[in-house]
Formats: structure tokens, sequence, C-alpha cells
């Protein structure tokens, strides 16, 4: 409980920190950015809030290691699964079911994609878009009522 | 902001393939009849046919390009499109799975080696190929059941992926140099500034992966196992459209983008053509499987080719582009055979043919002439334009070298002719007729001679 | 100065990535080092000020398509991988074709001349936004590789459903 605690609590002070940190340093990036020579600040946050993770996790594993009390017994050892008693191999053999549930996730995933630059410019472009994309999702529909009708959502 | 729409009529064909493909998707799932499906295909063929003389021009900002070059290769995918239908429905009739979707498929690689040879831009080249290729790999593998249909297209994909990856790299890195994919342009840009180690790095990646489309060597290792494990009808599909594709835009790329450095690419072509003569002969000399046979035949065939575009004049290009159209009928007439023989994998299973099914040994007899280059027919006519191209362009040596080869083939077309004519039969042989496979060994073996006979009607 | 400092940990970072994905005997481990490798690759593509594609990198690779290379995995169910002998047996033209192709592009890659910027700077995404900018060109210009890409989608939903689904 406590650990969680401070997990929250150093995140949120690192995140503080960033925040703070980056808007003092926008203020000396203003010169001109020649192509080759770009740095994205803005994702600054992002990539110290990695490291913020990254170092948290290593530290409070390092330091845990020191301090923590090693009494090590059979059902300790055991892969945790609440509890119950451990059947069989943690890693087991998929069914292809599983398989193609992603792909069919992946395709569509690719579709929505597609849309978000076409929500953006939208109002840019218009009427052309507007049937651009209609088409682009019929046709993909009908790769929906295809893995419909073949049954491609039912688990069994 | 308004745009004009993109004017369709240069896409027309293209725009009725594709139709037609997710059409017949739809009518797999509502209708049970396949051979519905099969008169769906050749009735789009027919309309794509009717429309083609009437789409040139470019469209959709320059990107695809309807010109006499792609019209001619568009007529051999229709060609192409239609005998594998035909010689496709009782097969599939026989399997014990339902593969609806395999016309579907067969319209969808369809529309994407039309792209690809409609293709002015390299990302839309892109797409295509990996429209025709995705397809191809599905239909590779539709008997699951069988083992070696599942190896042919695992291991189709697998290197498909890797040559769509070369393909990739090399486009990108001449998008890198001259920040366009447009292929006319790209060649525009190497005109002004002359060409650099790079722009010839991106080349040979570039052939690469086309030279693995065509099954040349040294990316033809996929081409045995390929065939031998997938349908017989897609084999005959994909030994010729896949193949007619990859030239297609070979011819494009290399003679508009890299025109300038010509004897650059006419450099690595030349070892490609010889080595894939080579080792296509030769190997396929030690095959006891008709279609590893047929598989070998097919790569030996694609250095041939090589050649026209070798010599690098239109009347190679014009002589590659028949020799394709040709190939279309033989190849296919000879896999009708296969299909006839259903229980005939070996070549030795043609043993006492002619005793037995006279007609389907003449059949065989022509096609097996044909793919040899013996006169009067039509192979002979394809490798003789070939051949002639390269001599007044030059190459009068590495013809000789094609002609040893050709001369090799001879040994191991001509030993399925002499087990059908010249042995007994060890058991009864058994074919599996339909009107359909009759009317397509028809079309093929009269087209066959028909050219042989009467070259001027694919010559334009 | 500072985006060569990063572009060098990014190059190494990422070729020793590369490196261990194909080395791991445990799949599940070359699965993690890849996720590694994406977010890499989404952190280059931020520095060459495409936002988006470093976005798209992140939910399609890093998300949906290692989801399925997990699956697959798990589906295959290899506890380490299996020692056979190659298909391919003679390794040492494996190593020179390799090597040929990095002479090749070490040679050649100081031969490369960038083209001519396009209206597509810096400045001028940063002002329209990068997402916003690849829409007002994917949707005007590259319509039709768009609708290509449909296709393609949809033969991969076929495809899948063709060769994966019990009948």
């Amino acid at each position: 409980m406590i650990s969680y605690l401070t997990q929250i609590c150093v995140i949120a002070m690192m995140f503080t920190y960033v925040t703070l940190f980056v808007n003092i340093n926008q203020i000396s990036i203003m010169e001109p950015i020649t192509p080759g020579s770009y740095i994205p600040t803005e994702y600054l946050p992002a990539l110290l809030l990695m490291a913020a993770a990254a170092a948290f996790a290593s530290v409070s594993i390092f330091i845990g290691g020191i301090f923590r009390l090693r009494r090590p017994y059979r059902e300790k050892l055991l892969p945790y699964e609440s509890g119950n008693p451990v059947v069989g191999e943690p890693r087991d053999r998929f069914s292809v079911k599983f398989y193609i549930t992603a792909m069919l996730f992946v395709v569509f995933d690719v579709e929505a994609v597609f849309l978000y630059p076409w929500a953006l410019s939208f109002g840019k472009i218009g009427l052309y878009a507007l049937v651009e994309m209609i088409l682009f999702i019929i046709i993909l529909a009908i790769g929906y009522i295809y893995a419909w009708r073949k049954e491609a959502f039912k688990w069994d | 902001m308004n745009i004009p729409f993109p004017d369709l009529t240069p896409a027309m064909p293209e725009v009725i393939m594709t139709s037609a493909a997710v059409l017949l998707l739809m009518l797999d799932l509502c209708f049970k009849n396949k051979a519905l499906l099969a008169l769906a295909g050749v009735i789009t063929a027919g309309a794509v046919l009717y429309f083609l003389p009437v789409s040139m021009g470019e469209t959709f900002g320059g990107m695809f390009i309807s010109d006499r070059y792609s019209l001619y290769f568009k007529f051999i995918f229709m060609v192409n499109l239609i005998l594998t239908i035909l010689i496709s429905i009782k097969y599939f009739q026989k399997q014990d799975e339902e593969t609806g979707e395999h016309f579907s498929l067969l319209l969808f690689a369809t529309s994407g080696m039309m792209i690809m040879a409609s293709a002015k831009d390299l990302i839309v080249l892109y797409l295509g190929l990996e429209l025709m290729a995705l397809s191809t790999y599905v239909m590779a593998g539709l008997r699951r059941q069988n083992i070696k249909s599942n190896e042919a297209a695992l291991k189709y994909f697998l290197l498909g992926a890797f040559s769509s990856a070369l393909l990739l790299y090399g486009i990108s890195l001449l998008y890198g140099m001259t920040t366009t994919t447009d292929i006319y342009a790209i060649a525009d840009h190497i005109n002004e500034i002359g060409s650099t180690h790079a722009f010839t790095a991106a080349m040979v990646l570039i052939i690469s992966a086309f030279a693995f489309k065509i099954a040349a060597v040294p990316f033809h290792m996929w081409a045995p196992d390929v065939y031998e494990g997938a349908p017989s009808p897609v084999t005959a599909f994909m030994s010729v459209g896949p193949k007619a594709a990859g030239f297609a835009v070979m011819g494009r790329v290399l003679f508009v983008a890299f025109s300038e450095v010509q004897a650059d690419w006419t450099a690595i072509l030349i070892g490609i053509s010889i080595a894939t003569m080579a080792a296509g002969n030769i190997l396929a000399l030690v095959q006891t499987n008709i279609k590893r046979m047929l598989a070998y035949s097919s790569v030996a065939h694609a250095g041939y080719a090589l050649i026209g575009i070798i010599a690098g004049t239109d009347e190679g290009l014009n002589a590659m582009m028949a020799y394709m159209m040709i190939y279309a009928f033989m190849n296919i007439g000879a896999f009708a055979i296969v299909i006839l023989m259903n229980k005939g994998k070996e070549i030795s299973d043609y043993e006492g043919l002619s005793k037995e099914r006279p007609v389907a040994a003449l059949l065989m007899l022509i096609f097996m002439f044909s793919l040899t280059g013996i006169p009067p027919t039509a192979g002979f006519i394809g490798k003789f334009n070939i051949f002639l191209a390269a001599v007044e362009a030059g190459y009068a040596w590495l013809v000789i070298i094609a002609v040893i080869f050709s001369a090799m083939s001879a040994y191991y077309y001509l030993r399925v002719v002499r087990n059908m004519y010249m042995r007994e039969a060890k058991a009864p042989v058994i074919i599996t007729r339909s009107l359909t496979l009759d009317f397509a060994l028809l079309i093929t073996a009269v087209m066959v001679v028909l050219i042989g006979i009467l070259p001027s009607i694919i010559v334009r | 100065m500072t985006p060569k400092i990063f572009f060098i940990y990014f190059a190494i970072s990422m070729t020793f990535m590369s490196v261990m994905v194909i080395t791991r005997r445990n799949p599940v481990h070359s699965v993690l080092w890849m996720i590694g490798l994406f977010f890499h690759i989404a952190a280059v593509y931020l520095f060459l000020n495409a936002e988006f594609l470093a976005a798209v990198q992140i939910i399609l690779y890093a998300g949906a398509i290692m989801v399925l290379f997990l699956f697959v995995i798990m589906m295959l169910n290899l506890k380490e991988e299996v020692v056979a002998p190659r298909f391919i047996g003679e390794w040492p033209i494996g190593v020179a074709l390799g090597i040929a192709i990095i002479t090749m592009i070490i040679y050649s890659v100081f031969t490369i001349q960038p083209g001519p910027v396009g209206e597509h700077t810096i400045e001028a995404i940063q002002k329209t936004t990068h997402a916003k900018a690849i829409g007002s060109l994917l949707y005007t210009k590259y319509i039709f590789p768009f609708e290509i890409a449909s296709l393609v989608l949809l033969v991969a939903v076929v495809g899948a459903i063709v060769l994966a689904k019990k009948r």
C-alpha cells in the first residue's frame, strides 16, 4: 500500500517538475530551426517521464533487494495465480481463434488511424474527402460483412 | 477548397475489376454454386477487355498512366485470368473444402497486376504489387489440409515480404535523393544531376525485388516449392501473372526512371539472365515431379524474356511483351494437362498417354514443343523475336548462350513426350475432363499453333 | 550538435536491439526487445518532425502488431527456439551476401545528395501540425494509393479468415 502511494507521489512530483522545466526552457529555443537539426522539445516531458519510470522501477527493485527478507519456501516460489494452486505451465498453447481476432483488430485499427488525418483536414478539403472516405469505409465494411458471415466473430 | 474529381476513364478497367472482385466476395456469401462466380469472373474480364481500348491517358494527378505498354500487359492479364478461371472450376469442385474465395482473390490479384502495369508512381507500384502478392499468398495456401500447400503459402509469404522490404528500401533511397516518387520525375532528376553510387544502390535493390517476382536467379528459390505446393490452377495463374506484372514494372522503371544509367542495369541483368537460364535449365533436368519441372522451366523462361529487356531497344521490349503473351498460352495449356491428369504428379505418370488418351497426349506434345521453342509453334516465334532484337542490339554472344540452354531444355520437355509416346502405361491413366477445361485447352492449343503460323496477330 | 547526439544514441541502441531481437532463444524475449525497438523508432520519427507517424508507430506497431506477434508465438507455443538443421546449409554464403550488401550501402551512402526541400518544411509543418499536413496531402494528391490501401486491407481480412478459420 505504501509503495503504491509513493509511486504515485513520485510520478506526480516528476510531472510537476518536468512541466516547470519545459516552460522555463521554452523561452530559450526561439531561434529559427533549420532542417535536419530539429529537436522535438514539446515531447521532453514524455522522455523524462519514461526515464523517471525506468529509474523508479530499477531503484525500487534494487533497494528492495537489499532490505527485504529472504525466506523462500516452495509455495512462495510458485507463480501467483490469485491464491489458487498452480495448474500447469503458464505458457499454454493458444487457439488459432485469437489470431483471427488479433488480425481483424489490426486491420480495423489501421482503418481507424486513417480517420485521424482525414478528420483534421476535412474542413480544408470538403466534399471530395467525404466521398473518398465513404468509398474507403464501404470497402472495409465489406470486409466486415464478410468476416461476420463467415462467423469470424463467433468464438466456437 | 474545391478539387475536381479525378477522371475515371483511364482507370475504368481497374475500377471494373476491383468492383467485381468485391462483388464476387459478396456473391460467395450468398450463393452455394461456385460456377456462377466463375461466370461472373469471365464476364468481368470481358467487360475489362471491352473498356481497354478506350481507356487511354493519365489520371489521379499523374499517378496512373494508361498507355499502349500497359494496355498490352492488361491484355495478357485478362488472358491469364480467363484461362485460369476456366481451368479452376472443376478443380475446386473436386476439393473437399469450400473455396469460393478463390475467384474473388483471382480478381484481386489481377487488379493488383493491372495497377502495377499502369503505375506511374512508385507508391502506386508498391501498393499494386502488395495487392497482387497478398492475394497470391492466400491462393497458394487454399488447400488448407495439405501440408505442401501450407508450406507453399508460408514460404511465398516470407520471401515475398523480404522482397517487398528490398523494394521499399530502394524506393526510399530514391525518394531521399529526388524528393519525388514519380517515375518520370525521377528520370528528369537523374538526367539533371547525373547518377551516383547511391542511385546504383537503389537500382540494385529495386531490380532484386522485381527479380523475385519474375523468379530470376538468385531470387528463384521459392519457385519450385511454391509451384509444387499450390493448387495447380493457382500455380498456372502465378507462373504467368506475377511474372508478366514483374516484367511490366521492370520495363517501365528501368526504361524510364533509369534510362540514363542503362549500361549499369544492362550489366546486372546480363548476369542475372545467364544465371537464370543456367539454373533453370540445369535443375529442370533432374526433376521427376512435373510441377517442379515446370517451375524450373518457368525460371528458365524468365531468363529468356530478360534478354528482351537487356537489348534495351523498343524491339526488345516488344519482343519481351509478345513472349509473355505466348508464355501465358503455352504454360497455362501445359498446366491444364497437368490438371487433367489429376493423379499424375510425376513425369513417369505420363507413360503411355498417347495410347490411352491420344488427344491429351497430342496437346501436351504441342505445349512441350512450344515451351522448347520448336517451329511451327508459338514458343519458337517468341524466342525468335527476342533473339533477333538482342542480335540487332549487339548481344549475339548472349543469344548463343541462350540458344545453347534452349537446346538443353529440349531434354526435359521432350522426356515428357517420350514418356507419352514411346513407353507403355504401367497403370491405367485416369483423367478428369470437364467442359471448361476442354475449352481452355482448345483456346490455348489453337493460339499456340496459330501464333506459330501467323505471328503477326500478336506482334503489333 | 544536440540532435546529432540523440541520433547517434538512437542509431546505436536500435542496432543493438535489432541484434537482440534476432539472437534471443526465447521468442517472448525477442518480442520484448522489439517493443523497445519500436519505441526508439517512434522517437526517431519525432526527431524528423513526424509526430503523427510516431503516434501511429506506437498505436499500430507497439500496440496492435505486437499483440499479433505474441498470439502467434503463443499459438506455436515455442518454449525455446527449436534447434534444427538449417534448410539451406551454406551459412558462409549468407554471411558473404550480408557483407556484400553492407559494403554496397556504405560505399554508396556517402554519395547521397539530399534532394530539393519541398514546401513541407519543419516550420510549415509546425504551423499546420503534422497530422493535418498528412491529411491534406493523403486525401488530395494521394487519393489513388489510399483507395488501393483499402483493397489491400480487405484482402488481408479475407486471407486471415480463409486460412485460419475453422470451417
